[in-house]
């Protein structure tokens, strides 16, 4: 016979105004098993909490039930309690009477009506819950970024700053990312590379790589890396780049300036790339394509180029997985009113980057890409697709558009302060350290001309390009020419963020950004567990939060790797092999692929024989219960929530 | 008679089954319309009057009969608030008002030029008169 103490839990007044606590408790005193049922102001409070431990132990009970607010709020706090006492933890059950009853109830009889009634299904859960031991999973001391941006090596750099190996896999030839395009950086305006550099010395990683498979579970990750082939033998070659001048085939755009100049098809992205080492380009190579060139091999001093290289795959072990794939830009296809694809004066702000860094295709000289000389005025357009709930564009707002913009506008006018510049904006967008001051900057001590309205056509008319707005202060129409238009275009994750999350079973949202555990309280946790995210990965964000986000992640993952064993949770489904057909169902629905077969041996009332029966694996199980729903033979259960339990609770709900 | 101006703002609502509180003030409808310097009341203030419940001044706005319907403001605006849709919808309003019929035929001699295609008397025979 159980014996079972309610505790009624007032909330201050946030229950207690709309539900009768008394009530509630004069009405569970009738109920099976039950031997004591008290209220208390703040239940989750230490005087309230020492109630519950002093119940357990002067009434001998062996189940309580908390009638408070919801589960994910306080649960936890109850279980320890009772486990302070000596009860098991799983022998605590919570009705949530504020959330389901006095919030959203305004009528203190109905809300009253229903507390009761919930802490009768709790009550019946507990008449049937059995005591639960969670049980232990190793963790290996490892961990993988996926993605080498400013993220990805920031958080690499602070874990194995913290004495853990990290590997990094990155899919292009060089680590650096997006940063490492980028010239300046607001709101200080150093030198992105100056800062950037320096990190991806310090980073090793997997380049020119991809994540081809993952599995295993927290702690135990294992993970299938292709490392593509780079036809270049890494050990052998010292980064003289005499291949990449004497290669004959210079037709291939190059990716890091975004197209703006070309490479060849041996190439190495950029001057300060980590590893300097080229790689082979094999749909641009001669080679490759006729057999007949080899002029990298014949001028390689040091005899690395290898043309029969193969991608390899290499698996590794791992703890903790960071996600910190990024993004991109979305594309100006849709939007054929800025004149992106007709002329060749419009471009995107990423392109603008590389128009202005010394590094870049021009040196760095600013020119028009029709005519290469330097433009008299420039117009900058954002908000290009940020801010836009139609198909064309993203709902958010791209977050760092303003702030780049801004700089891009000083840098002109510091560079060439006869340029006139003029930058179209809906709202400007400036919250962030010094970030103000620097839009300010710009207008008052740059003269940089701010005009509050969307631009709506941009045409090419006598080789230029005319800007029809309207500023909306002013109530005017504007018709600005202008020599060169750059756009603000929206920012979207990179589209390799799809598949990763689909191999980490990594949640994501509408827009393919990576959804965090709690948007407020776990922000940096995916809600799978040995899963961190990084970046922009989940959510546009400048350098200095990106930095931030990535220790952050960083943190977690060290928290992770710093423990011996994970204590896993007992309430996960478990196959009476007795009942199981071997249908597979349950192995289909499962979304964390926690559930395998086995053919067992097992004794059916005497007779033995070999059955194919599911098996789930406990530490990857994350109770979500779709197993046991689709079972038609009724042998998968879910411990703590088992189907009796649930039935019991239905039939006190409909008593 | 003249409504209550929130009902007639209420009515114009549900006539274009537009929201006009989706609209986040960019300004690139009357930036991309090109009847923009005729009109007196632009499509972004077509927008914000219906919201401040202003349409007495948009029935008598000569706006009205200046939109060309190329649907450009609804093409581009990147709030799907289309206002090509407020104007038709008070556009309805005030034919209505006028006996279903703002356009008649012996208005038209005076109208035309040679330039005038047979095309432009039709549509806009359908467009002003119910």
């Amino acid at each position: 016979m159980q014996r079972i103490g309610v505790f009624v839990c007032h909330c201050g007044t946030n229950i207690a105004a709309t539900v009768d606590v008394e009530k509630v408790v004069e009405m569970v005193k009738k109920e099976q098993g039950v031997v004591h049922a008290e209220e208390y102001q703040y239940m989750c409070s230490e005087a309230g909490q020492s109630k519950i431990r002093e119940a357990i132990k002067e009434k001998q009970l062996t189940g309580v039930v908390v009638c408070s607010c919801s589960p994910r709020m306080h649960e936890n706090t109850f279980r320890k309690a009772a486990e302070k006492a000596g009860l098991n933890p799983f022998l605590v059950e919570i009705a949530n009477i504020r959330e389901h009853c006095s919030w959203i109830h305004k009528d203190r009889e109905e809300a009253t009506e229903k507390a009761v009634i919930l802490a009768r299904a709790a009550i019946a859960k507990v008449n049937l819950n059995t005591p639960l031991q969670a049980g232990e999973s190793k963790v290996v001391k490892r961990a993988l970024v996926i993605g080498g941006g400013i993220a990805g090596i920031q958080t690499a750099i602070d874990i194995a700053d913290a004495g853990y190996e990290v590997d990094i896999v990155e899919k292009t030839p060089s680590i650096g990312g997006r940063m490492s395009q980028l010239d300046k950086t607001f709101p200080t305006l150093d030198c992105s590379a100056c800062i950037l550099t320096p990190k991806m010395v310090e980073a090793a990683s997997y380049t020119y790589s991809e994540v081809e498979k993952v599995s295993g579970f927290v702690g135990d990750f294992f993970v299938d890396i292709r490392k593509k082939a780079r036809s270049v033998d890494m050990s052998k070659c010292t980064g003289c780049g005499v291949c990449t001048e004497k290669c004959p085939s210079k037709k291939g755009k190059s990716e890091f300036n975004r197209g703006l100049s070309n490479r060849s098809a041996i190439y190495t992205p950029f001057a300060q790339a980590v590893p300097n080492v080229p790689v082979i380009d094999r749909e641009q190579c001669t080679k490759f394509k006729t057999g007949k060139c080899g002029v990298c091999a014949k001028v390689c001093a040091a005899g690395a180029i290898d043309y029969e290289q193969k991608d390899e795959i290499i698996t590794g072990n791992y703890g903790a997985i960071v996600v910190a794939t990024g993004f991109d830009t979305i594309s100006l296809d849709k939007f054929d009113e800025y004149s992106y694809n007709q002329s060749p004066d419009v471009i995107t702000s990423l392109e603008f980057e590389r128009l202005t860094n010394a590094a870049g295709p021009t040196k760095g000289k600013l020119v028009r890409l029709s005519n290469h000389e330097k433009p008299k005025s420039v117009a900058f357009i954002q908000c290009v697709g940020s801010r836009d709930v139609t198909c064309r564009g993203k709902s958010y707002c791209s977050k760092i558009c303003c702030m780049y913009t801004a700089k891009h506008a000083m840098l002109i006018k510091d560079k060439y302060p006869d340029i006139d510049v003029h930058v179209f904006y809906i709202d400007v967008r400036t919250p962030g350290k010094n970030f103000d001051e620097f839009y300010r900057r710009a207008v008052e001590e740059y003269g940089v001309n701010y005009i509050k309205g969307q631009v709506g056509k941009v045409a090419e008319v006598d080789g230029h390009l005319l800007v029809q707005a309207v500023d909306m202060l002013d109530n005017k129409r504007i018709m600005l020419n202008v020599d060169m238009v750059v756009l603000a275009t929206a920012i979207e994750p990179d589209p390799s963020v799809r598949e990763i999350a689909t191999m980490l079973t990594a949640s994501i949202d509408t827009n393919n950004f990576l959804t965090e555990a709690h948007p407020k309280l776990r922000p940096v946790e995916s809600p799978t567990a040995g899963v961190f995210l990084s970046g922009v990965c989940q959510g546009p964000k400048d350098i200095p939060e990106t930095v931030a986000q990535a220790g952050a992640a960083a943190v977690k993952a060290i928290g992770l790797l710093a423990k011996d064993k994970l204590v896993t949770n007992p309430c996960v489904a478990k196959a009476n092999e007795l009942f199981c057909n071997g249908c597979s169902n349950c192995e289909h629905v499962c979304p964390y692929g926690a559930i395998s077969y086995q053919d067992k041996e097992v004794n059916d009332h005497g007779v033995r024989e070999t059955r194919r029966v599911a098996f789930v694996n406990s530490a990857i199980c994350q109770g979500c219960g779709a197993c046991t729903v689709v079972c038609p033979s009724g042998a998968m259960d879910l411990q703590g929530f088992s189907n009796r339990q649930i039935l019991a609770e239905v039939d006190a709900i409909c008593r | 008679m003249q409504k209550a101006n929130t009902e007639q703002a209420q009515l114009v609502k549900e006539i274009s089954n537009v929201d006009t509180r989706k609209c986040m003030k960019c300004g690139k409808c009357s930036a991309s319309c090109p009847s923009y310097e005729e009109m007196d009341i632009r499509p972004h203030q077509f927008v914000s009057y219906v919201q401040n419940n202003k349409v007495n001044e948009l029935m008598e706005s000569t706006s009205l009969w200046k939109c060309l319907s190329c649907f450009a403001c609804v093409e581009r605006c990147p709030r799907d608030v289309k206002p090509a849709r407020l104007i038709e919808a008070v556009r309805l309003m005030v034919i209505r008002q006028k006996g279903q019929n703002y356009l008649l035929p012996d208005e038209v001699p005076e109208l035309l030029d040679e330039e005038v295609p047979q095309q432009l008397l039709a549509s806009a025979f359908r467009k002003y008169s119910k």
